[in-house]
């Protein structure tokens, strides 16, 4: 690893584009061909009469009138807002409960199945109940997101701070360390892995359920916008909308790679 | 003159240990088994694994249990460190009765127990973290340790990154990094290979030499039971219990005054191994 960092420091500026072209070479053909693929079924009508409106072209020709006029950030910061929020809510809840869950094992028992059974409800079901306590809006988009991330989160935790080695515990109680220590020192470090996965898990579900969830009532947000462009018959602009969704919800999970390179420790 | 002068640093730890011993100051008890017995319950009955232990360590010295699997060895040392609770008798370490485990009885494991998020120095730091001690301090009794066992300058490597016997030396670091009472090791070298377990050993002489601990060092290697102790704990099996215990005379420091193939530490070899086949002769009437 060093050492090849260290060999591109020394090739020449061409040299290194040449070398991060042929090792990205099958990446990059993906992308044409996925683009391709896109473009020749919409030119072929495979969609119906309106196909030419959701070919990439019209698409990227409308994510420039888009970019121009302020669509996308109009719509697209108010959907990360909102999920950058409910994330951050379903961390602050579900960490510290996962750690707990995992570390008692009564807590893990007692929470068990109610755990298990909840998470496999699509908070979409919760909307008409969502939207009795919270009213129309940002707090009941909020609340959905919020209960879509915290089980990844929650029982990812669980599972990392539960697999603690029986050796660590035992290491550090011939080290004096209380519960308190063992929490902090060892079973929070421990979990980090898997808290990490949760996270990336939960970020990919909150963005998947974004969309519909801002479908219910909001006056911006790129789930709304979906329904708008829609509704105006612009479906080139909706092309534009779904490359846009992906496109964040790509570099959203990146982001969760690199922290996870980062911060999950290896053996 | 000047040349005896120069070489006092060296060998002071040497020099430490012997005129403790011709004073007879080593003499000190610090720590008493009083009739420990253990029974675990297995498949709805009990079973004695220790049975009546009784024997006792003094200050500074190197005592090795020598064992069988399954005589009760590492549950006899993990009752000491306090991992463990005996069913009956009592641990008494420096004159109190001890309940539990704590930094005052270093451990050392077979697995190492390294935690892999942290750095080689971090590791050594945990004991005193958990004990509350100011970061400065606490780095420079990690460092102070890590050149105790040789590992200098490998301070900020991962654990993924250093070889196995690098990692139970950053293990030891950990556990002296608590000035403990007594060294707790339990089969610390199984796991190396044939040549680093020599060299272990020797590295673990050194430091027992340089820092004057008090270690008691649980193994099934004949030799190296030999080779590390001052007396012998043999155990044997069915109840786990204490044999006999064997007084090892053989010059220090060993790896300059011993050879494995001379005549007295064969002679302690052969004493040991009839040992165990009078052991097994009994056990094979027992059958019979």
């Amino acid at each position: 690893m060093k050492m090849g960092s260290k060999e591109d420091n020394i090739q020449s500026g061409s040299g290194m584009i040449v070398d991060f072209i042929k090792g990205r070479a099958f990446y990059l053909l993906g992308i044409l061909l996925f683009l391709a693929a896109w473009q020749i079924a919409c030119t072929l009508k495979g969609f119906g009469d309106f196909s030419e409106a959701f070919s990439p072209l019209s698409a990227a020709l409308a994510l420039l009138e888009m970019a121009r006029n302020g669509d996308i950030l109009h719509h697209a910061i108010p959907s990360l807002r909102r999920v950058l929020v409910s994330l951050s809510l379903a961390i602050v809840f579900a960490l510290p409960t996962g750690v707990l869950v995992g570390y008692f094992r009564q807590l893990e028992q007692i929470t068990y199945v109610p755990f298990q059974f909840m998470r496999m409800i699509s908070p979409l079901a919760w909307m008409p109940i969502a939207i009795i306590i919270f009213g129309v809006g940002d707090v009941s988009v909020t609340f959905l997101l919020w209960l879509v991330a915290i089980w990844p989160l929650i029982l990812n935790t669980v599972h990392g701070a539960g697999r603690v080695s029986p050796l660590w515990l035992n290491m550090a109680k011939t080290m004096g360390a209380k519960d308190m220590g063992i929490l902090s020192k060892i079973i929070i470090p421990a979990a980090i892995p898997d808290m990490l996965t949760g996270l990336r898990l939960a970020v990919g579900v909150s963005w998947i359920i974004l969309v519909p969830a801002e479908m219910l009532g909001v006056p911006d947000g790129l789930g709304y916008f979906i329904l708008d462009t829609r509704d105006r018959f612009r479906y080139d602009q909706l092309m534009a909308t779904i490359f846009i969704i992906g496109a964040i919800g790509y570099l959203l999970d990146s982001a969760n790679r690199w922290l996870i390179s980062k911060f999950a420790w290896k053996i | 003159m000047r040349t005896t002068f120069l070489e006092v640093p060296s060998i002071e730890g040497k020099n430490r240990k012997m005129e403790m011993e011709r004073d007879g100051t080593e003499n000190k008890t610090l720590l008493e088994m009083r009739e420990v017995s253990k029974t675990f319950r297995k498949d709805g009955s009990d079973v004695l694994v220790l049975q009546d232990v009784n024997f006792s360590i003094c200050e500074g010295e190197f005592v090795c249990i020598l064992g069988p699997t399954g005589c009760g060895k590492s549950v006899t040392l993990q009752i000491v460190a306090g991992l463990i609770e005996q069913t009956t008798g009592s641990v008494i370490l420096d004159g109190k009765e001890e309940h539990g485990p704590g930094p005052h009885k270093g451990m050392v494991f077979q697995e190492y127990a390294l935690l892999p998020w942290r750095s080689v120095v971090e590791n050594v730091e945990i004991g005193l973290e958990l004990r509350g001690i100011d970061k400065k301090e606490r780095r420079r009794i990690a460092l102070e340790q890590l050149a105790t066992v040789g590992l200098s300058g490998s301070e900020e490597q991962k654990v993924h990154e250093i070889s196995v016997g690098m990692r139970q030396r950053v293990a030891i670091a950990r556990a002296l990094a608590n000035d403990p009472k007594i060294l707790l090791m339990d089969e610390p070298f199984e796991a190396l290979d044939a040549l680093t377990k020599e060299e272990m050993q020797i590295q673990i002489l050194k430091v027992w030499e340089r820092t004057g601990t008090t270690i008691l060092f649980v193994t099934h290697d004949v030799d190296e039971a030999i080779f590390l102790s001052d007396r012998i704990c043999v155990m044997d099996i069915n109840p786990g219990r204490v044999k006999k215990m064997l007084v090892n005379q053989l010059p220090r420091p060993r790896h300059e005054c011993v050879s494995r193939t001379d005549k007295a530490f064969n002679d302690m070899r052969d004493e040991i191994i009839k040992l165990y086949s009078s052991l097994k002769e009994e056990e094979l009437d027992l059958i019979i």
